[in-house]
């Protein structure tokens, strides 16, 4: 008895040590990305120096070229709405336990599937219903190529990874020769224009944005980032997905059907990555071209575990890996752009080798590779 | 030097005076105290979470401490690493088998020290110096033998050889008892006699009462990472050394073996086990078709050495595993071809045997994981309430004193007990349930929780839930049952009335061996496959 009214929690101090311990679990999350930044930063002053230029000028010029004009930030911003689609595809995906590398396939299917669902149109459907209906395909584009590795892990418990990255090619390849054979423009790589879905740029409504390829498919990735945190941490659904994520026998003892939750999260984690090629298709040049979003697929991962699957960290992760990626051609007179691809790479590096679910997602397929 | 010559005088083989260790925010030691004479096998007791653990290991130079002072044989060794440890003559065994399964005996024990012959292993010379080093302890393992293929009491001779292989003249054992049957319990006892007759210093830690007063000469109580005091285990009792660790009086699951028979098992029968057999990885059989009936209003105690079958069982039972033979059913409902859900909602509660793997999601706040398995109750619509997940994990935690009472902390920042009474808080006190799975339901919890959880389940019993109870722990079983099974390699080797069911009886049938002392008993039938 005694035991059960010994010590009755002080209400007032509940509260209190709840709110530190969210703050020392945000502090402990963001340890890694940010120390992984400043491993960055020092190995690019190095980088700067080697090519006889200083570190201040040449940041400074990258700033500048990105941030410090609009047309500049137009480009992040657009660069960033498809790393923000295909971060969270991978976050999403890693919150379950799964390591989706084929983010780049998916993307490509959506893109394809939204043009697709574009030209099929006809000429002056009402954007209210024509780009919910691309959207829509370019989900379900994505979706499709990931149930293929979904089915695979849930039925027969094949390694992702794996089927995931041969996909890619045969989702690429097969995409080329259709581009190639029966849907291109003559003398070019690309479909013809869609007949609706086109979304609107920033500058129609923003003129200082004029040039930039940024849209407004950039405010279906934040209802994507809102809905993905929603999800996550405010359903059933999402409990569901952490835990197996995390402990997959515990999981199950609570009832979880493991394999449904790892189809689930990889069809979300393919259309989200899906919904990614509609800022170049229905965004940028209205019509779907071959290799428009080449590498976005797989920045996604770096965007992923440089926000730690968080969705808000994907928002932000995808500014920087997008902030990055414009700078090397604001920079490009001075240093080879060149030298930003390896300063991805070293955050990416130095990322990977600090963040834990890369080690456990790297253990358990080496386990899963060795059975 | 002096010091040195000092502590061969006083013949003090081990001594921490005032040591401190913190872990982030949790204080495992603070300043806590050991002194442990040459030649002497020394007890530390304490709760979980007492910070035993913590200062064995740092004694062992697994880690250093933040502040006090660790000497052997009068040496300061304060902050040494394992290798200097061991190099001192100072060896771990721990609770979890450090051992390379895949390896053979003699591989595993001079791995890091090989004898080579040029650059090959010299195994024939690996083998014979395991053998020599058997014969010298009495603690006998073949040498060519895979550790794979090792009972658990085997790894842990394994475990002990390799510390002694080494050259430990201390020898720090982290809850040696905890995997094996009695009779291998015995076997270890000898073991660790002999070494303390040879010179040789035994530290042990352990939670079992009963071991310590067999066992020990001297006995140092922890409590919350101080040392509570030393004494000599002639001079005190088990309730004397519980209320040192508990700074209260409890009362000893081993003095309730009298009081624990009040369940009236004449219910209706509640949990019907019909031919069940139930393959594993490693034999198609690793329950065997048995069958058993469990009664409203009874606990049902299944005792065994772990790894014949039990954890199959109970998987089985909960929809964790398949069955490859045989029929569950709970009250009217056919639970075998039902998901864990499904089962769940007919009434069935599950308290696992790994909290860490099963039980609990570690990561998962410990509000989190008061809810899980009960996701939909909490959730309308598919969004979970959080007010409601919230309002559960305070009444919770109040109700079971569940410490700290922080429902935002991880479930891997609690200590054991408190890790088990949220399990048992869900499983026991969150739901509706006819019928209760306690697998190993106190296994690394302390004496304070552990009298909690026996109260938990006397009074579900006594509330008319069928308990269905496994335990590697032999007192637990006989103190807690209304009838007592004896599983052996996937069967029941007898079922016992609780008055049939001592130590003396149970303890040769766990490892196999028939009394033949007559009669069954009134408590059923053991013929395989048969009714009971």
């Amino acid at each position: 008895m005694s035991l059960i009214n010994e010590a009755i929690p002080d209400p007032a101090v509940a509260p209190l040590s709840r709110l530190s311990s969210r703050v020392g679990r945000a502090t402990a999350a963001l340890l890694p990305p940010l120390t992984a930044l400043l491993i960055a930063a020092v190995v690019g002053d190095l980088l700067i120096l080697s090519f006889g230029q200083s570190p201040a000028a040449v940041f400074k010029l990258l700033l500048e070229g990105t941030w410090g004009n609009a047309y500049g930030f137009g480009q992040v911003i657009y660069k960033a709405t498809t790393l923000t689609f295909t971060g969270l595809a991978v976050a999403i995906g890693i919150r379950a336990g799964l390591f989706n590398i084929g983010a780049e396939g998916q993307l490509a299917m959506g893109g394809f599937c939204a043009a697709l669902v574009g030209l099929l149109l006809p000429v002056g459907t009402p954007a209210v219903v024509a780009i919910p209906l691309c959207l829509a395909g370019a989900a379900l584009g994505g979706a499709s190529v990931a149930s293929v590795p979904g089915v695979l892990k849930a039925r027969f418990g094949a390694s992702e990874v794996i089927v995931t990255i041969m996909l890619n090619f045969i989702t690429l390849a097969f995409l080329n020769w259709l581009i190639a054979t029966k849907l291109n423009v003559a003398e070019s790589l690309h479909t013809p224009e869609i007949n609706a879905g086109a979304v609107a740029r920033l500058s129609s409504v923003i003129d200082a944005f004029r040039g930039s390829a940024a849209n407004f498919v950039l405010l279906v990735a934040l209802a994507a980032a809102g809905y993905v945190g929603w999800y996550l941490f405010r359903t059933r659904a999402g409990y569901d997905l952490r835990a197996v994520g995390l402990q997959p026998e515990a999981a199950e003892y609570g009832g979880v059907k493991v394999g449904s939750v790892w189809l689930r999260a990889m069809l979300m984690s393919g259309a989200l990555a899906g919904l990614g090629g509609t800022n170049y298709v229905l965004g940028y040049k209205q019509y779907y071209e071959e290799g428009f979003a080449a590498g976005a697929g797989f920045l996604g991962i770096a965007v992923a575990l440089v926000g730690r699957n968080h969705p808000a960290g994907v928002v932000v992760a995808a500014l920087l890996f997008a902030t990055l990626s414009q700078g090397g051609l604001a920079v490009n007179a001075v240093v080879p752009k060149q030298m930003v691809d390896v300063l991805t790479a070293v955050v990416i590096i130095a990322v990977a080798t600090s963040v834990p679910e890369v080690q456990r997602l790297l253990r358990s397929t080496v386990r899963g590779g060795a059975k | 030097m002096g010091t040195g010559d000092g502590g061969r005088e006083t013949g003090v083989a081990l001594r921490a005076v005032g040591v401190s260790k913190r872990f982030g925010v949790v204080r495992a030691n603070l300043g806590a105290s050991l002194e442990v004479r040459r030649g002497e096998i020394h007890a530390v007791v304490g709760e979980n979470g007492a910070g035993k653990s913590t200062l064995m290991r740092m004694l062992a130079g697994m880690y250093a401490p933040d502040a006090g002072l660790i000497e052997v044989e009068g040496r300061d060794v304060t902050g040494w690493s394992t290798r200097e440890a061991i190099a001192a003559g100072v060896g771990m065994v721990h609770q979890h088998f450090m051992l390379v399964p895949t390896l053979t005996v003699a591989e595993n024990l001079v791995l890091g020290q090989e004898l080579t012959k040029g650059v090959q292993l010299d195994r024939a010379g690996a083998e014979a110096a395991v053998r020599s080093l058997c014969e010298r302890t009495g603690l006998t393992v073949d040498p060519r033998r895979l550790v794979s293929d090792l009972t658990v009491g085997e790894a842990q001779r394994v475990e002990i050889l390799k510390v002694l292989y080494r050259g430990a003249k201390i020898l720090i054992l982290d809850e040696p008892t905890a995997v094996l049957s009695p009779p291998e319990v015995v076997e270890l006892w000898r073991v660790l006699r002999r070494l303390s007759s040879e010179g040789g210093t035994v530290v042990l830690i352990t939670h079992k009462l009963d071991e310590v007063i067999e066992i020990s000469s001297t006995i140092t109580v922890m409590r919350a990472g101080e040392t509570v005091g030393q004494v000599r285990t002639d001079e005190t009792t088990p309730a004397g050394i519980a209320r040192m660790m508990v700074g209260r009086d409890v009362r000893l699951a081993a003095e309730m073996e009298m009081d624990g028979g009040r369940g009236t098992g004449d219910g209706r029968a509640a949990l019907r086990v019909a031919g069940l057999t139930v393959p594993s990885s490693r034999r198609p059989n690793e329950v065997d078709n048995l069958s058993f009936t469990v009664r409203a209003g009874e606990i049902f105690g299944i005792a065994g050495v772990e790894g014949n079958g039990q954890t199959e069982l109970i998987e089985a039972i909960a929809g964790l595993r398949a069955a490859s033979a045989g029929s569950i059913s709970l009250g009217e409902a056919d639970l075998a071809k039902m998901s864990v859900r499904e089962r769940s909602a007919a009434g069935l509660s599950h308290i696992p045997e790994d909290r860490h793997r099963r039980g609990l999601v570690l990561e998962y706040s410990v509000g989190d994981n008061l809810i899980l398995g009960l996701q939909r109750r909490f959730s309308v619509n598919g969004a979970l309430q959080r007010e409601r997940v919230q309002a559960n994990a305070t009444r919770r935690i109040r109700e079971f004193d569940i410490r700290p009472p922080t429902p935002a902390l991880p479930a891997r920042a609690l200590s054991g007990g408190n890790q088990q009474k949220v399990v048992v808080a869900r499983e026991m006190r969150g739901r509706e349930y006819s019928v209760l799975l306690a697998s190993q339901p106190t296994r690394g919890v302390d004496v304070g929780a552990i009298e909690f959880i026996h109260a938990q389940l006397r009074s579900a019993r006594d509330a008319g839930k069928a308990v269905l109870l496994v335990s590697a722990d032999l007192v637990e079983v006989l103190a807690l049952s209304d009838r007592v099974a004896v599983m052996y390699e996937g069967r029941f080797v007898a079922v016992l009335d609780r008055g049939e069911a001592t130590r003396e009886r149970v303890g040769p049938l766990m490892v196999g061996v028939e009394t033949g002392d007559g009669g069954r008993g009134t408590g059923g039938s053991a013929e395989p496959g048969g009714e009971v």
